[in-house]
């Protein structure tokens, strides 16, 4: 029943969250264009978000970083480096620690805003209050699964969890096996990463898709949009 | 030359009186809604004044408009790309909602509910955001409604740089006008350049500058971008949302709901011709003070048959290029001089223009003191400091206000002994630099303002660009996709359903 569950979970839930989040935000951005924004309330209490807001996503992105940059990257191409798997660890304990830190104490000010502030409160609904408390339950997961990680610093755990998300990606049908027996902080850190792949389409999440980095290349600082001419007589009714 | 056409906007202040009929129409047509109840795409100041959202006018505080840069090219005062950029989790200059107010409601229905009691029963305020008592208000729309507070709270108004403000706390020298305020629809607006998604625009064909509904990420950039904070973000729709100009009403040549609502006749719409190419130019102007003339610079002729053939190659149809002749605006600012454009510093070149207004001879008592240029009184002994209206109007340069009050005095000298005195005193003219004609003219424009003379609005054939069929029976104006919103109260995206429709039956079945 275990390996059963396992095998769902590492082996055919990864495949289902990465369905739920492409297609779910593609329907979205079709068909639901003005639900498409960072939902920010700064305007409503600027009070800790400054603070909160910064600190969240300066680590967020540098935890989003690592991990793409950390599990993605083939093993193969760490050992042509010649970077041994022992300091790959320890980099990743570290930064990604100084990283976790950051980006959870600006969780928790963000939480404690959004549950104690009566606006915000009030303007927030299920899936903002939601995803906040399950981003703040993985930063901590993660922090967690770092104490975990102390007691392996060879690194030899963390490849396994390499090889695993890269078989995920190249189809590999064996690749819950390759996390049979990992710490179940590790597991639940998955499990729970993988849920939020799968809300992600519904909260707002999905402004990290928008990131606006073409502002930096759009030509000029003036936008102008012409009125299209049309053909005549595009349409005739009564052919 | 690349010539392009706008519908602008002459408010004459000498007329306002301050009756907020256009800003309660605006309202109840653009933002009765949740989320901008705290928002009036027009409002109407009470001048000296911090203002609404407060102190909206200095930009030491606010960093909205452009500034000049060493190498002479123009930036947003925020910083350059990478430095808005960098502001995106939290944007340091953003105004709270303090700043403008906290929306309110009052608990009418406790009047009627109330059970028998010693004392009357009364409607106390509520928020209208968290749904909590407010015990009480502190700031409003339009707390400093015909000046009121304290002087040293409403002198914090920047307008008077310059100007010994001091001797205006006093009760025999104060003054006081009403300065109605909208969207500029700039040629060179600083929202549009802020905004990191794009999603903010310039119409080519009329100049009316719209957010995209379905582009704002809720960035939030433009709202600290624009230096008149007239952008406003929907803290309900995570969107940011401003003044359209009524686009939907101009397309069909009428008036804004503002302009078409205020009694007191002092709002004019009408087309001006500009070249699109020397925006850049003077909007970078070297020093402040030049950067009104600069901008009338960029103004075309609708009368010039080489404006007219350049215009039509750029598209401008007949229809446009006869309003051009008519418009009330070109006439205003451009010809006659008394129309100014607000706050030319901020570098904008903003196309809603202000008359300054006259305002009584300073003080009874200094009545002998009161220079007078012949027949009309010192433009500069009136109750309004010239250098007041100066800085609100032209950069702090004098000269050109005092030119327009001149203009407008001479007006009233010209009409007051022909109608009275049944004399045509063609040297009145002749002093401003004017001539019978143009002062009848004026006349007709500026005080008789029949409808047709103040709105010369061009209809903008939205058949040459749209498909009529593709939207019969659409819905018009509706917020996501399609007309129904279905019966939950949030969607799957967590976005709250807007109802638009609100039947009879609708309002049993809430009942029941």
């Amino acid at each position: 029943m275990e390996l059963y569950f396992h095998n769902f979970v590492f082996g055919i839930y990864p495949y289902i969250a990465l369905s739920v989040l492409i297609i779910g935000s593609v329907i979205r951005y079709d068909r639901e264009p003005y639900t498409w924004r960072s939902g920010s309330s700064q305007l409503l209490r600027r009070r800790q978000l400054m603070w909160g807001s910064v600190l969240f996503h300066v680590g967020v992105l540098a935890i989003f970083a690592g991990h793409v940059v950390g599990l993605l990257t083939p093993i193969a191409i760490f050992e042509w480096l010649g970077i041994p798997h022992e300091a790959k660890q320890i980099v990743a304990v570290v930064l990604g620690g100084v990283a976790g830190i950051m980006a959870i104490v600006g969780a928790s000010l963000l939480i404690h805003r959004r549950f104690f502030d009566a606006r915000v409160r009030a303007a927030s609904n299920i899936s903002d209050n939601l995803i906040i408390v399950l981003l703040w339950l993985q930063l901590a997961l993660g922090l967690g699964s770092i104490l975990v990680s102390l007691n392996h610093l060879d690194g030899s755990e963390m490849v396994r969890f390499m090889a695993w998300a890269q078989a995920i990606f190249t189809f590999d049908l064996n690749a819950a096996s390759y996390v049979e027996g990992t710490h179940w902080i590790f597991e639940l850190h998955i499990l729970l990463g993988l849920t939020i792949f799968v809300l992600f389409p519904f909260t707002r999440l999905v402004h990290m898709l928008s990131v606006p980095v073409r502002y930096m290349w759009r030509p000029g600082y003036q936008v102008v949009r012409a009125k299209e001419r049309r053909a005549a007589n595009l349409h005739i009714p009564a052919e | 030359m690349k010539i392009r056409a706008q519908i602008g906007m002459v408010l004459n202040l000498d007329k306002c009186i301050g009756c907020h009929t256009c800003s309660v129409t605006c309202k109840n047509v653009w933002t009765n809604r949740e989320g901008v109840e705290y928002a009036w795409f027009n409002n109407v100041e009470t001048k000296p004044g911090i203002g609404y959202p407060k102190e909206w006018e200095n930009q030491k505080k606010w960093n909205g408009g452009w500034v000049r840069g060493k190498n002479g090219k123009i930036r947003p005062k925020a910083g350059a790309k990478w430095r808005i950029l960098a502001n995106i989790f939290a944007n340091p200059d953003l105004p709270e909602i303090d700043d403008y107010y906290e929306p309110f409601d009052f608990d009418y229905e406790h009047l009627q509910t109330a059970p028998e009691s010693q004392a009357m029963p009364t409607a106390r305020p509520r928020s209208l955001i968290s749904g909590e008592r407010m015990e009480k208000i502190e700031w409003g729309p339009n707390w400093e409604e015909i000046l009121g507070g304290e002087f040293a709270k409403r002198s914090k108004d920047i307008n008077f740089e310059g100007v010994e403000k001091e001797i205006y706390g006093q009760f025999e020298n104060t003054f006081m006008m009403y300065l109605p305020r909208l969207c500029e629809h700039c040629l060179n607006p600083s929202c549009v350049a802020s905004c990191p998604s794009g999603a903010i625009y310039k119409r080519e064909d009329d100049g009316i500058v719209l957010i995209d509904q379905e582009k704002c990420r809720g960035w939030r950039m433009c709202v600290s971008g624009c230096p008149y904070k007239k952008i406003y973000y929907n803290w309900s729709s995570g969107k940011s949302e401003k003044c359209v100009f009524c686009y939907p009403r101009i397309e069909a040549g009428h008036p804004t709901v503002c302009s078409e609502t205020c009694v007191g006749r002092i709002r004019y719409l009408g087309v001006v011709l500009y070249d699109a190419d020397r925006i850049e130019e003077a909007a970078s102007s070297t020093d402040e003070k030049d950067l009104y003339e600069a901008q009338l610079k960029i103004f075309l002729d609708p009368n010039d048959p080489k404006v007219i053939e350049q215009a039509r190659k750029d598209g401008i149809s007949d229809a446009w290029l006869e309003a051009a002749k008519r418009s009330p605006v070109y006439k205003m600012a451009m010809e006659w001089k008394v129309a100014f454009p607000l706050h030319p510093e901020y570098r904008t070149l903003p196309m809603v223009w202000y008359i300054p207004p006259l305002s009584p001879i300073q003080s009874a008592a200094e009545a002998g003191k009161i220079g007078m240029d012949g027949a009309m009184p010192d433009v500069r002994s009136m109750r309004i400091p010239v250098r007041y209206l100066a800085n609100l109007l032209t950069a702090g340069n004098e000269k050109p206000v005092v030119h327009a009050l001149e203009r407008m005095l001479a007006m009233r000298a010209y009409m007051r002994a022909k109608t009275v005195d049944g004399v045509i005193d063609e040297a009145v003219a002749k002093r401003v630099g004017m001539s019978g004609q143009m002062i009848e003219d004026m006349y007709q424009v500026m005080a008789i303002a029949n409808y047709e003379d103040r709105f010369v609005i061009p209809t903008s054939h939205r058949e040459v660009s749209e498909d009529a069929y593709d939207v019969r029976g659409s819905c018009g104006f509706s917020f996501g996709n399609g007309c129904s919103g279905g019966t939950s109260s949030n969607d799957l995206f967590s976005a709250k359903r807007t109802r638009t429709v609100h039947t009879p039956t609708d309002i049993f079945k809430e009942r029941a």
